[in-house]
């Protein structure tokens, strides 16, 4: 059996200085000899990982005879937003976790061949584009509230259907997390413009700098003629430790971090006008995959030293494989079983060092995840100028507050079932608003079971 | 984009700028503020919202050209856009049965404090405004705030206008005279101290407005954050006003001077690319 074609990658060293995208995708040839491994089962047990239930076997076929246009054809079925998918997904959990070719060591790279397909409909076949037309929907007014992966595939979804949907955005730019949050290194920005463009295509309005909950409230879009609201406003409220010196100047939520250099581009400071301040030396607290983008980041704005410092071990991150390893080999350090306990900064409120202790694993907690344990007496210290927070983020209470009969859970994310209902007959709600930070396929499942939902909600309604 | 109506220059650092906001205007209430993004390159910034006519459709907002996003602003003229406005952010003023108020307005701060001194006042509470400025060409909206209350006072570092001295000068000895139920201040950090410790012996009550760094604007990010009786707060969904008496200013004025390193390089880098608008006077 053939071993999967790995992909070329921008080297360790030269891409820790630059914004570019790290791996450089499949080429036409790479990408037939890759499709080619495919045992094309019957059963096909990728698609039962896959959240959009994309029909692998057939894509992956496509490309395997060279029909490109066909690939991304059958993706478009299913996914909304396939050249991201191809990035950001953690296949390693999903259809490449149940692949057949797994127990030989070296499953397919579908993530691989789902980006190769998407980005030559991109850049080769521009044709393919002209064939989805503008169209104008019919049917009633559907309200998306949030433009991240989400509400960006349950807009989609409805239009393709014939509802004249409108999303609404609360920043100057749409894309959600996929925008603000997550590198160019990793998702380069033009793929998100793109995508969204597509869905100008299918008839989807826009509007920015719009914030529902302070310039109109869901009761006014109801007067606005809106039938169905769909919430998906993200995990947009960060956690910070609640440690000693939180306030200090060189301390960030991986959020602003992350929104400054990613949204503001203060990468390229002072050509664009946002800046940050990086320092030399920069901890990240947390390892998701968060974590991951704020360090690689931190280095690539020119930190000398650039730590994650997480409580538990290496086998716990919740960050993808490909992405610690990625971060790893561009010489991000890792400080393991470590908690922070205090930030100490000088009289300027500069940060001056990082006072951790060291952890030990106990009993599993809720998460099945073993506990961390601090260690008496193991209190030591880390020069730092800079602490980026990433340890999660919780749910905006900013919309939800001027719901009226909206139901929250105890974490206080919406109640919404697998199909997005809530406790309010026209609204319903996906994505992290719902889950808590989840992933970007995990988000467009939930939009894409909500598409349905509403439009099942509204075709009974209109039999009324 | 948003079409500026009308722009006019207050005084030699301070502009008015009047755009067209439709649904904006519709939903704003006094005490709120707006987040801008003058074009591609800028930066998001929050401004006070100043005004706001529904009827026409238009915000308006007034800004002291003191760094690199306010400089563009201030630079724009009549008929020219501004790329991205987003609001209204913030808790509006509550203005219900408060009864006799003080309202305090410093330098930039003096506009700010306009529409909650307005709105005071048509809640039918008794407003007395105080404005504080550096010298006479600086004091700004005192024919505005006169036509809705008859008690305003005016006070200048160089004693060139009004009284000569600060707006705790003259608050001491209104509330030395008086009962009042609200003093409520908004200017820069160390002018809010002071009202507060002024305040504070005598346990009246005293907001202020925080102008923190911002960025989303929607307490997505945790820029603004300040420190009220010990807890975290964040400036843009929990504020922007604050019990003055609770407010760590130190820590406010020193995240408020996070970036003045980074500011004077976008300045040099402003000013060499673009020499028009720098020393823009009308």
């Amino acid at each position: 059996m053939k071993k999967q074609v790995k992909m070329r990658e921008q080297d360790a060293k030269e891409r820790s200085k630059n914004f570019k995208e790290v791996p450089y995708g499949y080429s036409k040839e790479e990408a037939i000899e890759e499709a080619s491994r495919c045992l094309q089962c019957k059963n096909a047990p990728c698609v039962t990982g896959c959240p959009v239930e994309i029909d692998i076997p057939a894509f992956i076929n496509a490309i395997k005879e060279e029909k490109f246009e066909e690939a991304i054809s059958i993706i478009l079925k299913t996914s909304t937003l396939p050249a991201v998918c191809g990035r950001v997904c953690p296949q390693e959990d999903q259809c490449e976790e149940k692949c057949v070719l797994l127990k030989t060591g070296s499953p397919i790279n579908i993530g691989g061949l789902e980006r190769f397909a998407a980005d030559y409909e991109r850049e080769v076949a521009k044709a393919l584009e002209k064939k989805i037309r503008s169209i104008e929907g019919t049917k009633e007014k559907v309200a998306v509230i949030g433009s991240g992966p989400a509400g960006l595939t349950c807009a989609a979804d409805l239009a393709k259907m014939g509802y004249k949907v409108t999303i609404f955005e609360g920043l100057h730019k749409p894309g959600g997390v996929l925008t603000y949050g997550i590198p160019e290194f990793r998702l380069p920005k033009d793929i998100v413009v793109r995508e969204v463009d597509d869905m100008k295509l299918l008839g989807v309005e826009l509007k920015y700098n719009y914030l529902i909950g302070r310039i109109k409230k869901i009761d006014d879009l109801r007067k606005d003629g809106f039938k169905a609201f769909f919430i998906a406003s993200g995990a947009g409220l960060p956690y910070f430790m609640g440690i000693p010196g939180e306030n200090l100047s060189g301390v960030y939520s991986a959020n602003e971090f992350l929104t400054r250099v990613n949204l503001m581009k203060a990468y390229r400071f002072p050509e664009y006008d946002t800046p940050v301040n990086i320092g030399r030396k920069v901890a990240v607290v947390g390892a998701g995959n968060v974590a991951m983008d704020a360090a690689r980041c931190a280095l690539r704005l020119g930190a000398e030293k650039v730590y994650i410092v997480y409580r538990r071990t290496e086998e716990e991150m919740p960050a993808r494989i490909d992405e610690i390893h990625h971060a790893q080999e561009e010489g991000i350090e890792f400080h393991l079983l470590t908690s922070p306990i205090e930030i100490v900064g000088d009289d300027e409120g500069n940060i001056v060092k990082l006072i951790c202790l060291k952890n030990e694993l106990g009993e599993p907690d809720d998460s099945g995840r073993r506990r961390p344990v601090a260690i008496e007496g193991s209190e030591f210290e880390l020069e730092m100028d800079t602490v980026i927070c990433a340890i999660g983020n919780g749910p905006n209470p900013l919309l939800l507050d001027t719901i009226e009969g909206l139901e929250l859970n105890k974490w206080g994310n919406i109640a919404a079932d697998e199909d997005g209902r809530t406790s309010v007959k026209d609204i319903f709600a996906g994505g992290d608003i719902v889950t808590g930070a989840a992933t970007v396929i995990a988000a467009m499942g939930a939009g894409k079971h909500a598409a349905k939902t509403i439009n099942s909600f509204l075709s009974s309604e209109t039999e009324k | 984009m948003h079409k500026i109506v009308t722009r006019k220059q207050l005084n030699p650092e301070i502009c008015l700028v009047e755009f067209e906001a439709k649904d904006l205007a519709l939903a704003a209430k006094a005490g709120q503020f707006v987040i801008l993004r003058i074009d591609e390159e800028g930066e998001r910034f929050p401004l006070t919202i100043y005004d706001f006519d529904a009827g026409k459709g238009t915000v308006t907002v007034v800004c002291q050209a003191v760094g690199v996003s306010t400089k563009k602003l201030c630079a724009l003229e009549e008929g020219d856009a501004i790329l991205d406005v987003a609001g209204p952010l913030g808790h509006a003023t509550s203005t219900k049965d408060i009864g006799k108020v003080i309202c305090i307005g410093g330098g930039v701060g003096t506009a700010e404090a306009y529409p909650i001194a307005r709105a005071m006042k048509e809640a039918g509470n008794d407003v007395t405004v105080i404005i504080g400025a550096r010298n006479r060409e600086l004091v700004i909206c005192e024919d505005e705030i006169k036509e809705f209350c008859d008690k305003v006072y005016v006070t200048t570092d160089d004693g060139s206008y009004g009284e000569k001295g600060f707006v705790t000068d003259v608050l001491k000895d209104l509330i030395a005279k008086e009962k009042y139920d609200l003093v409520f201040a908004i200017g820069p950090a160390i002018m809010m101290k002071m009202v507060a410790e002024m305040t504070r012996p005598d346990k009246i009550k005293t907001l202020v407005s925080l102008n923190s760094i911002m960025i989303d604007g929607t307490g997505m990010c945790g820029c603004c954050r300040v420190q009220e009786d010990g807890k975290t707060k964040f400036a843009c969904v929990d504020g922007p006003e604050f019990d003055g008496h609770l407010v760590d200013f130190e820590d406010l004025m020193t995240r408020g001077a996070r970036y003045s390193e980074k500011e004077k390089k976008a300045m040099d880098h402003y000013g060499g690319k673009c020499k028009i608008g720098l020393d823009k006077k009308d």
